[in-house]
């Protein structure tokens, strides 16, 4: 059955709380249902405790929470041991972890590494910082002029490298990469795959085991759940293999003056106290979006998306330039364009005087900025709360702009 | 609430629409600094040669960003070239003064308020420039504002560095 947003509104308490509410801004952050923050505020008012510490009844409820909150996420991206679903503070952690924990243990100098131009700066400054401290080469996997990775040269890229790091889903773009077709060349290759799944895992049913990645990162707050909370999975034995990333309390098994034993997973890549009600939270969006259903939440992604294609080319021409594929079936909710000659940040501020809340800037990837040759551009992303009045709203929004601008 | 009108001042979308100073200044000898917004991606280049009377004898300002970007260096050109170097301090202080007491008065602290907190001086005529107060209204737009004043500071720096070596 189709998503309808009206119903769907009603579970966002934002939507009573602000009227008009015209947010176009979910690829920043999505906003959240009642469930999700009456659960928080449940578990902090009912049973909050510090988990994997106590011994006392109150803090092995919390344990159980915190715990059933990963086999539930690893549910959720069919993840087949909870055990390797690991909680960070956000997809950025996540991706440092990858390259301070995997990249420290197995580059060096002579070495090479593949990123692709469309990143977010979550994966590549990571890599950049630890080519500064240790030495190896960056590769790149060119965008075409129509926002597609451009694999014509892929086998001589992945030629020698140890890694293959890149984004399920540009957050500029919209692009929807071949992710399963990029794993495998990775593995023919003999480089690990990892994947930044920021903008996949909120609006594509999401299976590790099928897209055949070996690290997989994601964030809770752009998928209905709350800040604070960021998941990277692996599958057992490479999570095994890797040294341990942050220390501090939680992720030891033993410490002495001459060293330290870390603790088993998931806890050796949890130092200090986690995000315990995030946890709770993201849980409760898992379930969320699977009552939703994840195949509905990209229908009707599509659908919005293709509405907006075709109204802002029949209202503005050639005025509206879009970046990334002109099919929706092939990029997320995400439009990014630039209108007239008019600054993004100029446009967002009359929309924004229109009630509509859209974003300007780089979206923290200015290697892809520059090879599209725009300082900054317009980003509309629309989610399961979003219709085509809302489209509307921005088209309308934008012949104010051109009126005011002249 | 604020209107678009106190910020898009019909001086302001002059300066922008036909910017004073365009271009580029062959470096060396001029000082060519570069200044960068992280938020929205803006850049700024400005070229800046002072003489050695210690007067700014030409400026040209390069780059891309917004209106209030744009428009803010359009106007610090205008209103530098010529100046001396100390002048030329005394107005960044003035304006970054005008930005930075709203700023500090709108988001309970921020940077920029504290020891070195700038304090306006009634002496300094601003002119056009006053044009950009409306700015403070939308805090976001700060930055936009400011960001070619903040990189004839470092272009000034270096000039002074350059005199003294």
């Amino acid at each position: 059955m189709a998503l309808d947003v009206a119903t769907v509104r009603k579970d966002f308490p934002i939507y009573e709380a602000r009227k008009p509410f015209v947010f176009l801004d979910s690829a920043a952050s999505s906003q959240k249902p009642r469930a999700v923050i009456d659960a928080m505020t449940a578990y902090y008012e009912t049973s909050h405790a510090n988990v994997h510490r106590g011994v006392y009844g109150l803090a092995e409820e919390a344990t159980a929470l915190y715990e059933g909150a990963r086999a539930r996420v690893a549910r959720f991206v069919n993840a087949p041991q909870a055990k390797e679903i690991l909680f960070s503070k956000n997809v950025t952690e996540s991706l440092n972890l990858v390259a301070q924990s995997w990249g420290r243990a197995h580059l060096g100098p002579g070495d090479a590494i593949v990123l692709t131009e469309m990143e977010h700066h979550a994966n590549i400054v990571p890599w950049q910082i630890l080519q500064a401290q240790i030495g190896f080469e960056i590769r790149w996997i060119p965008v075409t002029p129509d926002g597609k990775l451009d694999l014509s040269d892929l086998d001589r890229l992945l030629d020698g490298a140890k890694l293959l790091s890149f984004t399920g889903v540009s957050n500029v773009l919209g692009t929807i990469n071949p992710v399963r077709q990029l794993t495998d060349a990775a593995h023919a290759a003999g480089a690990l795959a990892v994947v930044d799944g920021a903008q996949y895992t909120p609006h594509v049913a999401t299976d590790v085991q099928a897209l055949g990645a070996d690290l997989f990162a994601f964030t809770g707050h752009k998928m209905l759940g709350p800040t604070g909370i960021g998941v990277l999975w692996g599958n057992e034995a490479l999570l095994e293999s890797m040294p341990p990333f942050l220390g501090g309390g939680g992720m030891i098994r033993d410490v002495r003056k001459d060293g330290f034993l870390p603790d088993e997973l998931p806890h050796k890549f949890e130092a200090g106290t986690p995000p315990i009600a995030e946890a709770v939270g993201l849980a409760v969006a898992c379930d969320e979006l699977d009552r939703y259903d994840m195949g509905e939440v990209r229908a009707h992604e599509v659908a919005v998306t293709g509405y907006a294609l075709d109204t802002l080319r029949e209202r503005f021409a050639g005025d509206v330039v879009v970046h990334g594929p002109a099919d929706p079936a092939s990029r997320g909710g995400v439009l990014s364009f630039t209108f007239k000659d008019l600054h993004p940040h100029d446009v967002t501020q009359v929309l924004d005087e229109h009630g509509v809340c859209v974003r300007a800037g780089h979206h923290c990837a200015k290697p892809l900025m520059r090879c599209l040759e725009v300082g900054a551009v317009v980003r509309a992303s629309f989610y399961i709360y979003n219709d085509e009045a809302d489209v509307d709203a921005l088209a309308d929004a934008l012949q104010r702009c051109a009126e005011f601008f002249g | 609430m604020a209107g678009l009108e106190d910020l898009y001042r019909e001086i302001i979308l002059d300066h922008y629409r036909n910017p004073r100073n365009r271009g580029e200044l062959e470096a060396p000898p001029a000082h060519r600094v570069e200044g960068f917004n992280p938020l929205c991606g803006d850049e700024i280049v400005v070229y800046l040669e002072v003489g050695d009377d210690g007067r700014i004898a030409d400026i040209k300002i390069g780059g891309q960003g917004c209106s209030i970007s744009q428009s803010s260096a359009s106007m610090m050109s205008a209103a530098v070239k010529g100046k001396t170097v100390a002048e030329a301090r005394e107005l960044t202080r003035a304006f970054k003064a005008l930005m930075t007491i709203h700023e500090s008065r709108l988001d309970g602290g921020g940077d920029g308020s504290g020891t070195d907190t700038p304090t306006p001086d009634p002496e300094v005529k601003l002119g056009d420039l006053e044009a950009l107060q409306g700015v403070v209204k939308f805090p976001v737009r700060i930055k936009c504002a400011t960001l070619s004043w903040n990189t004839l500071s470092q272009g000034l720096d270096e000039a002074a560095a350059d005199a003294t070596a």
